[in-house]
């Protein structure tokens, strides 16, 4: 930013060498680092600066080469010369950060989403093909990925340093980062927010492969459900289809495109339905009546888990249309080796498995 | 050097004082005078402040290796807990106002006592019972949340003493609030004739300042503590989203005290450096009027800058934004008190005593600890930093290199007044020295550590952080020699140290022209202030005058 490549690249090796800061491996590394060289080398101006003002003066008035002290009130120019300054500086980083924030925390469109569930004391990734893992996470380069952290039970905060990212997975909320990998390589994973016993066992490892890598990591770690198929069994067997079958005369709203349209409440309240409005109207019905529906639905606090609800709400995310809901309706089972129709709408990337 | 020291051949402690006003421990457990509390104060919380100190050498100790050997991770977590509550509600929310403040204000403004002599007493039993039950819930097993309670750990996870932790500070609070509300009342209502709001010292503009916090922001925490413990045993509700409440209000409420908190501790300090540096270099504070002012600012804006501990937690964007900005600006008012200080020195006639010592790491400190406040309020680079061992270090450069150098330069500063005799000088300025390089070498390895990702609250780290956490311990260990040597000296100059006679840095202040110790009653005439603050040349006169009276 504003520095000469070649200059910019020095000093990040010669840093990264000296272990001050750790690998830059994503695209917000390097925005996040020349603010902090920003930062750094302002504070170091004022540090010397007080510093030499200090010790100039204790050399130049100390007692025996300055008997008598002149006494002085004040000075206004100078009151406001050391208001001003430092607001101003400090008013560029405020401006500069702010920027920084937004881009960290505004994923783009197209960004591919994992989620992330935080549990004492285990990170579980779990990939829309279906992909779990446990305390690691593979991402390719060159994508941007979001994550969407949710925790089970305490507050925990999901770092990686070498992406400069971080976000807190908080009980009950969906929180969303992203970023754009650049580096392929394994990098520190931490839980940074303090969460019991085994908070400092929390870690893991973020993998970062290359586009093909991935595919076979992809490929290879697959189990044999995605997680929208898996929200679609999750879907019969809790009989959500009973009501959400989409005829005319259903009891519940169909649920086919819901994703990203507005609804009107019964209480006349327009939301946006999004990941974090269908957790919540699964878990607590009676807050999230639509309009013109009986509040009949019971709810399912403590009977899905996070990662149950998570394949819920992708398998609702992707619901194009009641076709199969309805198909389902009188089936106890349903097959998981049926592919051909999973409904896989949206630019998510569900992997085929 | 420029201590004026009576002659010591002939120079008695005064017989009658406020120490020896009345014998027996009755007569101090009973007391209401400012003074005695202030010396029960000063007992207690430097025996939390050894306790909390003994618990951060366990925690650097175990630091040493990556592992986690010394201790079982429950054990450290319970200790850094303990590190932290004792710390923070027990030594440094109290440590200046409760002590120098407490014996200091009424004297400085010309009164015999504090408003409320038994409010007072009342304040120093209220922290005892908070300290005693915090101390009863580290014996009887511990605690485990961090010093932070936060929801749900402290109310569904947490298998510990947090019941007995939270109504121990719930306690505590409350003798935070009574000083708070004595000071205030005390200021507006039994300053000397003469003594306008513009001639008060810094110290005491400092001390009204962190009253006015106390007095607003405490409450809240207490209602925040007492919402957990009845979340804990009865399950409210307000903060388990199961039930329709919410964790991040948990984090609003307990920030919207724990950051005005951080300038309850340093404000007053603030105010002693202001003292202390005025008289070293026997000069006028510079631009009186913009330091205190100052004081006022950071309390008021102290109060609007809360959110800026949950950048990353997920409250809405554009909040961000108005804490970030927020944040910045309360950093000036701290930037306009450190360039005042320095050019307090220009033309003045510089000693360095231990006081100015102390109060020069101070300064030093305090700046590094300040800016780096400035990367945690920058919403961008706080997502990097926060939660990691920068933010440790940041903090620990305020409150310990801001607060406790300032503490100890002012029980520097006023230990003559309050116990009539000097310690030795030679070992004080070399504590002082050992203090400021064993605090550098603690931590400022941890903003490296910081800056390369290393967690807080980690009872293991992997292999690479551990050159810089050996350094950090090392550190820590001179540290320790830096805090106990004041203790031996102190304790030894209380039977052997010199006769300080009345004012031996020949300071302005009225605590100053008064017998040391001051006698129960303070002043035996109220004072009527003619003289300006910091008025050096009003003291030379008055040395003229007692020599031509005397002669």
């Amino acid at each position: 930013m504003g520095l000469s490549p070649v200059l910019w690249q020095f000093l990040v090796k010669w840093m990264t060498n000296f272990a001050i800061i750790p690998p830059e491996a994503s695209t917000a590394a390097p925005w996040v680092d020349s603010l902090l060289v920003f930062m750094t080398l302002v504070s170091m101006v004022g540090l010397v600066l007080v510093g030499v003002l200090v010790a100039t003066f204790s050399i130049l008035y100390r007692k025996s080469a300055h008997p008598v002290a002149v006494q002085i009130e004040g000075s206004t120019l100078l009151e406001a010369t050391w208001t001003i300054i430092p607001l101003g500086l400090f008013l560029v980083m405020f401006v500069w950060g702010s920027v920084l924030y937004f881009r960290i925390y505004t994923p783009p469109p197209n960004a591919m989403n994992i989620y992330v569930v935080g549990k004492q004391w285990m990170w579980k990734a779990e990939h829309p093909g279906g992909q779990h893992e446990i305390n690691s996470l593979h991402v390719p380069t060159g994508i941007p990925i979001q994550l969407t952290l949710i925790s089970q039970d305490v507050f925990h905060s999901f770092s990686i340093p070498a992406f400069r990212v971080k976000r807190e997975a908080i009980p009950g909320r969906y929180t969303t980062v992203w970023f754009n990998a650049t580096t392929p390589g394994k990098y520190h994973l931490f839980c940074t927010q303090y969460c019991g016993t085994q908070h400092s066992g929390m870690i893991g490892e973020i993998d970062v492969l290359t586009p093909e890598d991935y595919k076979k990591w992809l490929a290879g770690s697959t189990s044999g459900v995605s997680l929208a198929q898996n929200g679609e069994r999750l879907f019969a067997s809790l009989s959500c289809n009973a009501c959400h079958n989409g005829q005319p005369d259903a009891r519940g709203p169909s649920l086919a495109e819901v994703y990203g349209s507005k609804l009107t409440l019964s209480t006349g309240q327009p939301v946006l339905v999004d990941e974090a409005y269908l957790r919540q109207a699964i878990l607590n019905p009676s807050a999230h009546i639509t309009q013109g529906y009986a509040p009949i639905m019971p709810t399912y606090q403590g009977q899905v888990s996070e990662e149950g609800l998570i394949s819920l709400v992708e398998y609702i995310k992707n619901l194009s249309s009641n076709y199969r809901v309805q198909q389902t309706l009188n089936t106890t089972a349903l097959l998981p080796e049926q592919p051909d129709k999973t409904p896989a709408k949206g630019a998510m990337g569900v992997a085929k498995p | 050097m420029s201590i004026s020291l009576p002659d010591q051949s002939t120079a008695r402690i005064p017989k009658r004082n406020f120490i020896t006003n009345e014998n027996g421990i009755l007569s101090w457990l009973l007391t209401g005078d400012h003074k005695r509390i202030a010396i029960l104060y000063l007992i207690s919380i430097t025996f939390f402040f050894f306790i909390g100190g003994a618990l951060a050498g366990l925690i650097r100790l175990e630091l040493l290796t990556p592992q986690s050997d010394l201790m079982a991770s429950d054990t450290y977590n319970k200790v850094f807990t303990m590190h932290g509550v004792i710390m923070i509600f027990l030594f440094l929310v109290p440590s200046v106002p409760a002590t120098l403040g407490n014996f200091l204000i009424p004297i400085m403004i010309g009164a015999k006592d504090l408003a409320f002599p038994k409010i007072n007493l009342l304040s120093w039993y209220l922290y005892l019972a908070g300290g005693a039950m915090t101390l009863a819930a580290m014996i009887t097993g511990g605690v485990d949340t961090g010093w932070t309670f936060t929801t749900p750990m402290s109310t569904h996870f947490s298998n510990t003493n947090v019941i007995t932790t939270g109504l121990a500070i719930f306690i505590a609070g409350f003798s935070s609030i009574f000083t708070g509300l004595n000071f205030i009342v005390t200021i507006h209502r039994m300053r000397a004739p003469g003594m306008t709001w513009f001639k008060l010292p810094l110290f005491v503009w400092a001390h009204y300042a962190a009253s006015i916090l106390m007095v607003l922001g405490t409450p809240v925490l207490a209602i925040t503590l007492v919402l957990v413990v009845l979340e804990r045993t009865i399950g409210i509700g307000v903060f388990d989203p199961t039930k329709g409440g919410d964790p991040i209000l948990f984090q609003h409420l307990f920030w919207f005290y724990s950051h005005p908190a951080v300038y309850i501790m340093i404000l007053p300090g603030m105010g002693v450096i202001s003292e202390v540096i005025s008289t070293f270099s026997r000069k006028r504070v510079f631009g009186y009027t913009a330091v205190a002012f100052s004081s006022v600012a950071i309390a008021v804006f102290g109060f609007f800058v809360w959110a800026h501990h949950m950048f990353i937690m997920g409250v809405s964007n554009y909040a961000v934004l108005v804490f970030s900005l927020l944040t910045m600006l309360v950093a000036v008012p701290s930037a306009i008190k450190i360039f005042n200080w320095a050019f307090t020195l220009y033309k003045g006639s510089i000693t360095f005593e231990t006081p100015m010592l102390y109060a020069f790491g101070f300064m030093g400190l305090f700046t590094i600890g300040g800016l780096t406040g400035v990367f945690l309020g920058s919403s961008g680079t706080d997502i990097h930093l926060t939660e990691t061992y920068f933010i440790v270090a940041h903090f620990h450069f305020v409150m310990v290199g801001g607060m406790l150098m300032a503490f100890l330069s002012g029980i520097h500063f006023w230990w003559p007044k309050m116990t009539g005799r000097m310690y030795p000088e030679k070992i004080s300025q070399l504590a002082a020295v050992v203090t400021f390089i064993g605090f550098n070498f603690t931590f400022f390895p941890q903003f490296l550590l910081g800056m390369l990702g290393m967690p807080r609250r980690y009872a293991a780290y992997p292999q690479e952080f551990q050159v810089l956490n050996v350094f950090s311990t090392a550190g820590a260990s001179i540290l320790g020699v830096g805090y106990l040597l004041p203790m031996l000296y102190l304790i030894w100059s209380l039977k052997y140290g010199e006769i300080a006679g009345n004012n031996p840095w020949e300071a302005t202040g009225l605590e100053w022209q008064i017998q040391s110790p001051p006698l129960t009653e303070n002043f035996t005439v109220i004072p009527i202030v003619t003289q300006d603050v910091y008025d050096y040349e009003w003291l030379e006169r008055q040395k003229e005058i007692e020599v031509t009276h005397v002669g």
